[in-house]
C-alpha cells in the first residue's frame, strides 16, 4: 500500500508534465487539425533554454534564492520558447494551409528533425546534467518498512501545473482570445468572415502551446536533472498518446490523458518491467486509436460524404 | 510580419517599380535577423559543456550568433529580391500569354527517358568507372561502397514510394519492415544455417506478413493517425529487439552473420573459392562488386514491379485511393484490401533490402532501425516528388551521397576549422529541406504525373 | 407497398417490377431523426426523382441506399431482373456497388482529380479488370489474356468518353475539366461499373441551361439504351419535371407524396409543405413548375 501510494505520487508528477505537453498537441489539432509532430522537440529545446538560464543565474550571477531563480527561468523559458513556437508556425506551417492533407505533417516531421539536430549541433550530443537545487522532501507517512514522501520538486511540479492550468483555462474560456480560438476551431472560414483574425489566432495558439511546453520542459529538467538533444521524441509521443487518449481537441482531456499515461507508465515500471515501459505507452496509443479514436472526452467524428 | 503580406509579389510590376520597395525589404530582412537573434538566445549564444568539476560550464559565442543573424539577413534579402523578380516575370508571362490567348501547360521539371537511361548506364558501369577513375579496383572501393549505400536507400525509397507516393498512406514506421528483413536473415542463417538465397525470399515474405498483420487493424484510420500508429509500431519493434535478449541478442545485436556467396560459391581465398573457380587472382573486391550488382538488381526489380503495378487495376486503385477514398468505395473497391496490398508490397521490398543489409554488414543491431532511418527514407520519397521513380534516385544521391562526399572535402575543414564534420549537419539540412519542399514545391522536385495509359496511344 | 396515389401508365409498368424497395427506412443521428419511416419503390427502367426542401433527408436516404450509412431501422432491397435480391443495408460499403451493383455520384463531385479522364473510367472497371489481371499476378507477367481484357475495357471507356463528348480531353487530368464536364464524367464513371441502379445526387447543380439540357439527354440515354434504373435527387424543377417517370417527395424526413410528375404538380400538400409559406417563393416555383397560367406547358414539350 505504501509502495502504491509512493508510485501514485510519482505517477501524478510525471503525468502533470505529459499533460502540459499534451495541451500543445490538442490545441493545435483542435484549431487546424494537424498533428504538430515537432512539439516534443520544442519541449526538449525549452529544457535546454531553462538549463542555460539556470546556469547563468546561479553560477554567473550568483543568485541563491531558489524560488526567485525558478520564477525568472520560468518566465524567460516561456517567452523564448513561445518565440520558437511562433517562428515555426510562421515559417513551416502557415504556407501549407491550402496544401494537400499530409503536407503539414511532413513539414512538422522536418521541423522535428531540424530541431533535435540543431540542438545537437549547437550544444553537443552528450547528456547535460543539472545539479539538484532542492533535495528536501515532505514525509507523508512512515512505518518500519516504508516511507512515503513527496519531494519539494514533486510538490512544485504539481502546484505549477495546477496553477498554469487554472490560468490557461481562464484564458480560453473567459477572454476574447479564447472566444476567437474556440470560434476558429468550430469553423475557420466563418470566423474569418466575422472579423476574427484567423492567422493571428492560430499563431497565438502555437505560442501558447509552446509556452506550456516550456513549463513542461523546465519541470522535466528539474525532475530528472538531465537533458539531451534526443529527449524530445519519446516524451513527445507519450504526450501525443495522452492527448489522443483524453480525446484530441479536448483541453481537460489532454490533462486527464497525461495523468493516466503518467500513472500507467509509473505503475508498469514499478510492478511489471521497466524495460518495456515505452512499449506500454506505444501500445496504448495503438489500441486507443484503433478502438476509440475519439478518446475519453472527445467528440466522435462523423464521416462527411 | 504584417508587411510581408502587403508587400507580397501579387502587386503588378507596373505599379511597383523595383526601387521603392527596397527599404521595406530591408526592414523585413532586419525583422528576420531580429527573430533569429531571439531564437539564438540562449541555445546558440551559450554552449554548455561538462567542465572539470561536477557541473556544466558555459561558453559564450556571441560571434556565432552575430554571423548567424547576418546570414539570415542576407539570405532573406536575397530570397525576397529573387522571388520578387521571378514572380514579376511570371506575371508578365501570364499576361503575355493571356494576350496571345495561347494555352500552354505550365512547364515543370520533366526529366524524360534520357535522364533515366543515363542514370541506369552509370549505375551498371559504376565499378568499371570507379576502377578507371581511381586507378584500380581496390582504390575504387570507396566509390563502390558509396554506390551500394545509395542503392540501398534508392531501393527503400522505391519501396516506400509504393505506400506513400502511390497509395497516399504515410508510413512512419517503414524501417520496422527493414528490421524484420534484416533479423530474418540474421536469425535464419545463424540459427538454422540457411543460405542467403533461401533467406532472401523468406525475409521478404516475413516482412510482408508483418505488414499485413499491422495493416489490418490500422488501415481504417485517417491519414495522420495512421502515420502515428505506424511510428509507434516501428518503435515497438525496435524496443522489443533491444529488450528481448534471448531472441535478438539485445542491443549487442547479432554478429558473424554468414557472408553472401556467389550462388553457393564462397568468395574465399584458395581452393573452391570464387576466384579459384573462375581462374581469377583472389581479390576481396570480387565480393564487394557482387554485392553492388546484387543491390542494383534488387532495386531494379522493385522499380520494374512498381512501374508495372501502376498500369494494373490494383495500382490504379492505389492512386485512386490516394485521391479520394470515398469515391473508391462507391465504385466497389474494397479500400482495406487495396491499402493492405500496397502496405504488404512496400513491406516486402523493405524486407529484401533488410536481408541485403544484414548480409552486407555481417552484423545487425537495433540501433540501425530507429525512427530517424524511417524519416530519412521518407525524406527521400518526399523530396523526390511522391510517386516519381527517378525523383527518388536523385533525392537518394543528393541526401545520402552528397554528405558522404562533403565529408572528404578538405577545403571545408580549412574554412570551418579542423573539427568540422559536414555529416553532423546532414540531418539538420534534411529537416530544413523537408520543410522547404513542403512550402515551395509540395509535389517534390519531379512533380509531373505521367498517365498510366493514354487513349491517344491505345488507339494507334 | 403503400402508394398514396394511383400510378399512371409508364410508371406503373416499372412499379410492377420494382428494382429498389425501401421499407420503413429510419435513420437517427443521436436524438435527431433525419429520416423517419420512409417507404418507396423505384420501378425498373424508370427515372425516379427524390425531391424535398433542404434538410428533408434526401441525401441521408441516398447514403443509406448506397451503403455509406447503416440505417437505424428498415429494409432496403435491390431486385435484379432475374429476381435475385440483395439486402443493401446488410452489405459492407463497397459491396453495395461490387455485389449489388448500385452506383452513385456525389453532391460535391468526387473525381480522382490528378488522374486522367480515361483512368477515372478504368478505375470504375476495377472488379472485372482485377479478375482479368489474376489479381495482379498475371498482369505483372504481362500475359496476353489481361492485355486483351484491358483493351476491351479501354474501348468501353472510350465509348463513354465519346458519349459525354470528351474524346479530345481523354488524357487530361479530370481535375482540369470545367464543372459541367466533371459532372458528366462522374456519371459516366458510375455507369462504367455496369450498375443495375444509378443514384445521382443533384446532378444538375451548378449547370447552365445548356449543360442541363445535355444532362437530360444523357439520363434518357442511360434509361432507354442501357436499361439502367435511375434514382436522383434534384432541386432543378425543369430537370425533375421533364425526365422523371415518378417523383417521391420528402419533408422533414417523412414521405409526403409519391406519384407521377402530373400528380405531384397538382398535389396541394406538396405545394404547401415543399414550398413552405413564403409567398414569393411559391409564386416563383409555381411558375417554374407551370402550375399558374398555362397549365402544364413545360412537361410535354
Amino acid at each position: 500500500m505504501e509502495f502504491f501510494a509512493q508510485q501514485f505520487i510519482n505517477g501524478l508528477t510525471l503525468g502533470s508534465i505529459y499533460g502540459l505537453i499534451a495541451l500543445g498537441y490538442t490545441m493545435v489539432f483542435g484549431i487546424i487539425g494537424m498533428v504538430n509532430f515537432a512539439h516534443g522537440d520544442v519541449f526538449m529545446l525549452s529544457s535546454f533554454i531553462a538549463l542555460i538560464f539556470f546556469l547563468i543565474l546561479t553560477s554567473w550571477l550568483g543568485l541563491t534564492s531558489v524560488a526567485l531563480v525558478f520564477l525568472i527561468v520560468l518566465v524567460v523559458a516561456m517567452l523564448l520558447t513561445a518565440l520558437w513556437g511562433w517562428a515555426i508556425e510562421r515559417v513551416a506551417y502557415r504556407a501549407l494551409r491550402g496544401s494537400f492533407r499530409l503536407a503539414p505533417l511532413i513539414s512538422a516531421i522536418g521541423v522535428s528533425i531540424f530541431l533535435s539536430n540543431f540542438v545537437q549541433v549547437v550544444q553537443g550530443a552528450r547528456n547535460k546534467p543539472l545539479p539538484p537545487l532542492v533535495r528536501d522532501v515532505i514525509v507523508l507517512y512512515q512505518n518500519e518498512q516504508y516511507t512515503v514522501t513527496l519531494s519539494y520538486k514533486q510538490a512544485n511540479i504539481m502546484a505549477t501545473t495546477a496553477a498554469l492550468l487554472a490560468g490557461f483555462w481562464y484564458l480560453v474560456q473567459r477572454t476574447p482570445f479564447g472566444r476567437a480560438q474556440r470560434a476558429c476551431e468550430q469553423d475557420r472560414r466563418m470566423a474569418a468572415l466575422l472579423g476574427i483574425n484567423v492567422d493571428r489566432t492560430i499563431s497565438l495558439t502555437f505560442v501558447l502551446g509552446a509556452a506550456l511546453a516550456a513549463v513542461a520542459g523546465l519541470l522535466y529538467l528539474l525532475y530528472y536533472g538531465v537533458v539531451s538533444f534526443s529527449d524530445g521524441f519519446v516524451p513527445g509521443v507519450k504526450a501525443f498518446t495522452a492527448a489522443v487518449l483524453g480525446g484530441i481537441g479536448s483541453l481537460p482531456g489532454a490533462v486527464l490523458g497525461g495523468l493516466i499515461i503518467g500513472l500507467i507508465e509509473t505503475f508498469w515500471s514499478a510492478y511489471f518491467s521497466i524495460e518495456y515501459k515505452d512499449v506500454a505507452a506505444f501500445l496504448i496509443l495503438i489500441v486507443v486509436l484503433i478502438f476509440k479514436p475519439s478518446g475519453i472526452l472527445g467528440r466522435p467524428e462523423v464521416e462527411k460524404v | 510580419m504584417a508587411n510581408t503580406s502587403t508587400l507580397g509579389p501579387i502587386a503588378p510590376a507596373m505599379t511597383r517599380p523595383t526601387g521603392t520597395a527596397f527599404p521595406a525589404l530591408l526592414k523585413d530582412a532586419a525583422l528576420f535577423a531580429l527573430v533569429t537573434l531571439g531564437l539564438s538566445i540562449p541555445v546558440v549564444a551559450y554552449r554548455t559543456d561538462l567542465g572539470q568539476g561536477t557541473g556544466l560550464e558555459l561558453t559564450a559565442r556571441w560571434g556565432l550568433v552575430a554571423s548567424l543573424c547576418l546570414a539570415v539577413f542576407v539570405l532573406r534579402l536575397a530570397q525576397r529580391l529573387i522571388l520578387g523578380e521571378v514572380s514579376r516575370r511570371r506575371d508578365a508571362r501570364i499576361r503575355a500569354r493571356a494576350d496571345a490567348s495561347a494555352v500552354a501547360a505550365p512547364k515543370a521539371l520533366r526529366p524524360g527517358r534520357a535522364l533515366g537511361s543515363l542514370t541506369l548506364a552509370v549505375a551498371l558501369t559504376l565499378p568499371a568507372l570507379a576502377a578507371l577513375g581511381s586507378g584500380g579496383l581496390s582504390e575504387g572501393r570507396y566509390w563502390i561502397d558509396l554506390g551500394i549505400l545509395i542503392l540501398t536507400y534508392v531501393m527503400l525509397g522505391w519501396g516506400l514510394n509504393i505506400v506513400v507516393g502511390l497509395a497516399g498512406l504515410l508510413d512512419l514506421g517503414y524501417v520496422a519492415f527493414y528490421a524484420v528483413g534484416a533479423y530474418s536473415y540474421a536469425l535464419l542463417s545463424t540459427v538454422f544455417g540457411l543460405s542467403f538465397w533461401i533467406c532472401l525470399p523468406l525475409a521478404g515474405l516475413f516482412a510482408a506478413a508483418f505488414g499485413i498483420l499491422l495493416g489490418f487493424p490500422v488501415l481504417r484510420l485517417r491519414g495522420d493517425y495512421l502515420a502515428i500508429v505506424t511510428l509507434a509500431f516501428g518503435e515497438i519493434i525496435r524496443l522489443v529487439l533491444i529488450n528481448w535478449v534471448d531472441f535478438s541478442g539485445g542491443s549487442a545485436g547479432i554478429s558473424s552473420i554468414p557472408r553472401a556467396s556467389f550462388f553457393g560459391i564462397p568468395f574465399t581465398k584458395g581452393e573452391g573459392g570464387f576466384a579459384d573457380l573462375f581462374g581469377l587472382s583472389f581479390s576481396p573486391m570480387h565480393r564487394v562488386i557482387f554485392l553492388y550488382y546484387l543491390i542494383l538488381v534488387l532495386a531494379l526489380i522493385t522499380n520494374v514491379v512498381t512501374l508495372r503495378m501502376r498500369r494494373l487495376p490494383l495500382g490504379r486503385a492505389w492512386e485512386a485511393l490516394r485521391e479520394d477514398e470515398i469515391a473508391c468505395r462507391s465504385l466497389g473497391i474494397d479500400t482495406t484490401i487495396t491499402k493492405l496490398t500496397a502496405f504488404a508490397l512496400g513491406a516486402m521490398f523493405a524486407g529484401f533490402a533488410g536481408s541485403f543489409f544484414a548480409v552486407r554488414q555481417g552484423f545487425v543491431s537495433p540501433e540501425s532501425f530507429n525512427f530517424l532511418e524511417s524519416a530519412i527514407i521518407l525524406a527521400i520519397v518526399v523530396l523526390g516528388g511522391m510517386g516519381s521513380q527517378i525523383g527518388v534516385v536523385i533525392a537518394a544521391i543528393v541526401m545520402v551521397g552528397a554528405p558522404e562526399l562533403l565529408r572528404n572535402l578538405g577545403f571545408l575543414k580549412a574554412v570551418f576549422g579542423q573539427g568540422f564534420d559536414p555529416s553532423e549537419y546532414r540531418l539538420l539540412l534534411f529537416g530544413l529541406a523537408m520543410v522547404a519542399m513542403m512550402v515551395w514545391r509540395p509535389r517534390g522536385l519531379i512533380s509531373e504525373r505521367h498517365p498510366s495509359v493514354r487513349l491517344s496511344e491505345a488507339k494507334r | 407497398m403503400s402508394l398514396a396515389l394511383p400510378p399512371d401508365a409508364p410508371a406503373a409498368a416499372g412499379l410492377a417490377d420494382p428494382v429498389l424497395i425501401v421499407d420503413h427506412l429510419t435513420m437517427r443521428f443521436g436524438g435527431l431523426t433525419a429520416v423517419g419511416d420512409v417507404s418507396f419503390q423505384v420501378g425498373r427502367g424508370n427515372i425516379t426523382a427524390l425531391i424535398g426542401p433542404n434538410g428533408a433527408g434526401k441525401t441521408t436516404v441516398f447514403n443509406c441506399i448506397t451503403g455509406f450509412y447503416k440505417p437505424t431501422e428498415g429494409m432496403i432491397r435491390l431486385r435484379r431482373a432475374d429476381g435475385e435480391t440483395h439486402l443493401l443495408e446488410r452489405l459492407p460499403g463497397h459491396d453495395v456497388n461490387r455485389v449489388a451493383r448500385v452506383a452513385r455520384t456525389f453532391q460535391n463531385i468526387r473525381l480522382f482529380p490528378q488522374m486522367t479522364v480515361l483512368e477515372n473510367l478504368l478505375v470504375a472497371m476495377h472488379k472485372p479488370l482485377m479478375r482479368a489481371s489474376g489479381f495482379s499476378l498475371a498482369g505483372i507477367l504481362g500475359l496476353p489474356h489481361y492485355r486483351r481484357e484491358e483493351e476491351a475495357a479501354i474501348a468501353r471507356a472510350a465509348a463513354w468518353i465519346a458519349r459525354i463528348g470528351l474524346t479530345h480531353r481523354a488524357d487530361e487530368p479530370a481535375g482540369d475539366l470545367p464543372y459541367g464536364d466533371q459532372r458528366r464524367l462522374e456519371i459516366a464513371r458510375a455507369m462504367c461499373t455496369d450498375p443495375v441502379l444509378l443514384c445521382l445526387d443533384e446532378p444538375a447543380a451548378g449547370l447552365n441551361p445548356r449543360e442541363s439540357a445535355d444532362l437530360n439527354t444523357l439520363l434518357r440515354l442511360i434509361r432507354d439504351e442501357f436499361g439502367t434504373s435511375v434514382l436522383l435527387i434534384e432541386h432543378d424543377m425543369s430537370v425533375v419535371m421533364q425526365i422523371s417517370d415518378r417523383i417521391v417527395v420528402l419533408d422533414y424526413g417523412r414521405k409526403i407524396a409519391d406519384g407521377t410528375p402530373d400528380q405531384i404538380r397538382a398535389d396541394t400538400r406538396v405545394i404547401a409543405a415543399y414550398l413552405g409559406v413564403d409567398d414569393e417563393e411559391v409564386a416563383a416555383v409555381e411558375a417554374e413548375v407551370g402550375l399558374t397560367g398555362t397549365e402544364a406547358s413545360g412537361v410535354s414539350a
